[in-house]
């Protein structure tokens, strides 16, 4: 027994990028929503300090600055073409969210508010730029607000706390889902002319992250399970300031506000690593800069932290600008970041990487073309706009620029699209790997292999790596793949928000992904953007200036690379 | 530290009544409780529930009572209960359990909607964004920072008795779209809470604001509403 449905368009994961395309593709077609956890507790929420657009509204910007910066940010491997559109399209965007009721900080003179971020700057690189526009440190969680409001006022059906299993493919086209109801156990088949994977990021594959629970990287992992390939994993963000022991991300609106990075002797030291721009250079700069301090004995008290200094500031600015840190500092630190110093270090923040589509939001499989059916938006995707590295501000931006073209897209698409009785087998297969789960006696829980996963990925695969390391985890990985599918054990078995199944289900994907980035990261064998390889410190234009894929292929797993587009910028070396 | 904790258990396929368990848990003084109930999840007892996200107070999921007092699992640490001879976990009271510390959320979320959580500005954007005096929008700094994880709905003594009442966060959300000077229903917006299960279903208790977890003056809030409704619809 399942419980069957049929949409136009199902969504899957009720973000930013999944709300944002929903609300485009309502009215004019059936659009139904299927989310993990119920729309407004998306991790898009979480997001603190703004969406980056060229308004100009506090001093000159321009779009083709935005596009540098952003292409310069992703060390060149970032798609130009696709770039453009971002960073040309951006204005009209937060035009748009405005319209929508976001409530944007304001100027004076009644415009959206702007604030410096990393990597953000004025002609071509020579001073930090007012971009990012901001609703205090809570512009994700008002412009999800809105998009639900949105999706509220569209009357879009919901279906929340379903956990998709699997795509439904037949003749290499997308005709639906299968998902799993947390409250009862059931399992739903939905039939769709359009399947859009709009599930976000995979943090979750490293011990200390600012990602919440529920990335587990579902959708690029379905994906890649029928074979279709996963484009630039090696690439994997860490922001420089997570607070330490947490990994709870402390915004670098903070910096943007003039928060300074300190090591033990209370020195500035990003002067000596980012002359111009100190500490607002691009992340993996700053990341690798605090772990160079640490491992030079100049953290603090020789520990593995360093300080984020916002004593300056004065109470009130941070009062009004980053009243949500500051009460993150004082609830789960004990300090008061008008008074002391927080102590930071890099956390997993972003996926550049992930399922590669056109800017339309097509997928595209391992020969580059678009696959019947299948749309992806959002962190899950891999556009690409960030190359090996993203700055900040650009996600929520990507989210709503590439959420909406996509949606426009998949209305043009979907009536050449027909729906299918398929999906029979994928509901069984699913039925079957929850039943295997449940009848299993004796073995490991999910939580102990996590773990150990965690630990592996961030000693391994974290801000810096080298071969040795990246084989050793490939082997820690593949075993715990093996003690995942031999011996998962399942400690209640019931049928009500089992979640217990719901992290073994999870840890499937994890681990999936694991492999995937650690396969990778061996490849390339340069350091670019967030990949650094200790063996191979330099950046190779001549070998590797190219995208990454990785794909199964029947019980192999294969290895190609894909051109990058440059429409504007030659590749330079890149200094801040 | 070793802690104690007494958790409400209920699970409708198995069980007629529900009844509480205690567990032991080693957590240092600077954990966060839900870091306790993970690991009890994930060591001792793989059938608890209890819905998560973020892990740091901003998505709403993990409201509970904790000791009598609705609060977010992922904002209290163990530090906070020190002295105290157990930690009892239950539900928000006032909610249908669904399972264990997990309540049915949709009429919560039905009556969130049924404020119309969303921009009324009439026809006709402009090609920029409508301008708005920075003190204007400043009268919305507290409101948005809600992330309707419905603590506040738990607590309210009015709630409990009248299912019909609107409640403080719904309130909230009234209030996010009538003070904003770009929104053109306001007198509507106002007709439509001017109710015994409205507005004026509050009875000031300030329950709703003791626990809002991110100090939104939810109780003033609502006042100001009661006021705009007196200004704007009675004179
Ligand atoms: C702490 C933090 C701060 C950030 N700050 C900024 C910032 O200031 N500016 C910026 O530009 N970017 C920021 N980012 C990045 C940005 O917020 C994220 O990249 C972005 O929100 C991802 O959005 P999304 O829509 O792709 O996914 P999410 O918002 O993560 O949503 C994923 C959705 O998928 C659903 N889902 C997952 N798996 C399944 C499944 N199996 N079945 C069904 N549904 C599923 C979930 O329920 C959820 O609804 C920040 C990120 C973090 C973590
Ligand atoms: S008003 Fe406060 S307690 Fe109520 S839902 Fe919003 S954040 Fe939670
Ligand atoms: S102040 Fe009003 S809404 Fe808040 S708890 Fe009291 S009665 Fe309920
Ligand atoms: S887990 Fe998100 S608020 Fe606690």
């Amino acid at each position: 027994m399942a419980i069957r449905h049929k949409h136009d368009v199902v969504i899957v994961g009720s973000g930013l990028a999944g709300l944002r395309a929903a609300v485009e593709a309502a009215g004019r077609c059936d659009v139904a929503l299927v989310s993990k956890v119920f729309p407004t507790r998306s991790h898009s929420g979480a997001a603190q300090g703004g969406i980056a657009a060229s308004l100009g509204n506090e001093e000159p910007d321009s779009w083709e600055w935005h596009m540098f910066d952003t292409v310069k940010g992703g060390d060149y491997l970032t798609d130009q073409d696709a770039a453009e559109v971002l960073a040309r399209d951006a204005p009209r965007a937060i035009y748009e969210l405005e319209h929508m009721g976001v409530p944007f900080n304001r100027n004076p003179d009644g415009t959206i508010a702007q604030r410096a971020f990393g990597g953000h700057t004025r002609n071509f690189g020579e001073a930090p730029v007012k971009r990012a526009c901001y609703a205090a440190d809570r512009t994700g969680r008002v412009i999800l607000d809105t998009l639900y409001g949105q999706s509220v006022q569209k009357g879009i059906r919901v279906y929340p706390e379903l956990s998709v299993m699997d795509l439904v493919v037949t003749d290499g086209a997308v005709r639906g889902v299968v998902a799993y109801e947390w409250a009862t156990g059931e399992l739903h088949l939905f039939h769709a002319k359009a399947v859009l994977v709009a599930t976000g990021g995979f943090g979750k594959v490293f011990k200390t992250t600012s990602n919440c629970f529920a990335n587990t990287g579902d959708g690029a992992h379905m994906v890649f399970r029928h074979g279709f390939p996963l484009q630039d994993m090696e690439f994997i963000q860490f922001h420089p300031t997570g607070i330490y022991g947490l990994g709870v991300l402390i915004s670098e609106a903070a910096r943007g506000e003039g928060g300074i990075l300190r090591n033990r002797d209370g020195e500035r030291f990003m002067e000596r690593y980012a002359p111009t721009i100190k500490d607002l250079a691009a992340r993996d700069v700053v990341s690798r800069a605090i772990m160079s301090e640490v491992r030079e004995g100049r953290g603090i008290g020789g520990r593995d932290f360093v300080h984020l200094d916002l004593t300056h500031l004065g109470k009130d600015r941070l009062e009004e600008r980053l009243s949500d840190i500051s009460s993150f500092v004082r609830i789960y630190l004990g300090i008061d970041p008008a008074t002391q110093p927080i102590p930071v270090q890099p956390t997993c923040h972003y996926m550049m990487g992930g399922i590669p589509t056109d800017v339309d939001g097509r997928v595209l499989d391992a020969a580059g073309n678009p696959v019947p059916g299948l749309y992806a938006a959002g962190e899950c995707a891999c556009v690409s706009v960030h190359g090996a590295n993203r700055l900040g501000c650009n996600s929520l931006l990507d989210l709503v620029v590439f959420g909406r073209r996509t949606g426009r897209r998949i209305l043009e698409d979907v009536s050449d699209l027909s729906f299918t009785e398929a999906g029979g087998e994928a509901l069984e297969a699913c039925r079957e790997r929850i039943g295997r789960l449940k009848e299993r006696r004796s073995g490991e829980r999910a939580a102990r292999l996590r773990q150990r996963m965690q630990q592996e990925m961030m000693e391994h695969c974290g801000v810096y790596r080298t071969a040795r390391g990246l084989e050793k985890a490939l082997g820690l990985i593949r075993g715990l793949q093996e003690e995942c599918r031999t011996r998962l054990v399942l400690d209640y078995k019931g049928d009500r928000y089992n979640t217990d199944l719901m992290e073994a289900l999870e840890l499937e994907s994890l681990l999936g992904l694991a492999e995937v980035m650690l396969l990778a990261a061996q490849k390339r064998t340069e350091s670019r953007g967030a990949h650094y390889r200790e063996d191979f410190p330099e950046r190779d234009d001549a070998a590797w200036l190219c995208h990454s894929l990785v794909y199964r292929d029947g019980d192999r797993v294969r290895y190609a690379t894909r051109p990058v587009s440059i429409t504007r910028f030659q590749p330079k070396p890149r200094v801040y | 530290m070793e802690l104690t904790f007494r958790i409400y258990r209920f699970d409708p396929e198995r069980d007629s009544e529900p009844h509480y368990r205690t567990y032991q848990v080693e957590a240092e003084p600077g954990e966060r409780i839900l870091d306790c109930l993970n690991r009890i999840k994930w060591e001792q007892d793989g059938s608890l529930s209890f819905r998560m996200s973020c892990g740091h107070g901003v998505c709403g999921s993990d409201a509970v009572r904790l000791n009598g007092r609705c609060a977010l699992a992922c904002q209290k640490l163990v530090q906070d209960y020190e002295g105290e001879p157990e930690i009892v976990v239950e539900p928000l009271p006032s909610f249908r359990v669904l399972k264990d510390l997990v309540v049915d959320l949709e009429p919560f979320f039905e009556k969130v909607n049924w404020v119309r959580p969303y921009l009324l500005a009439g026809e006709g954007d402009p090609e920029k964004e409508r301008l708005q005096d920075p003190s204007e929008r400043k009268k919305l700094d507290q409101v948005i920072r809600c992330i309707l994880c419905a603590c506040c709905m738990g607590s309210c003594p009015v709630v409990g008795v009248n299912e019909g009442f609107l409640g403080p966060a719904p309130l909230v959300w009234a209030f996010r779209y009538i003070f904003d000077t770009r929104d053109r229903e306001k007198e509507d917006r106002l007709q439509k809470v001017d109710t015994e299960d409205g507005a004026w279903g509050c009875r000031n208790h300030f329950e709703c604001t003791r626990v809002c977890p991110k100090e939104i003056p939810v109780t003033k809030s609502i006042n100001f509403i009661k006021r705009e409704i007196e200004k704007v619809l009675r004179s």
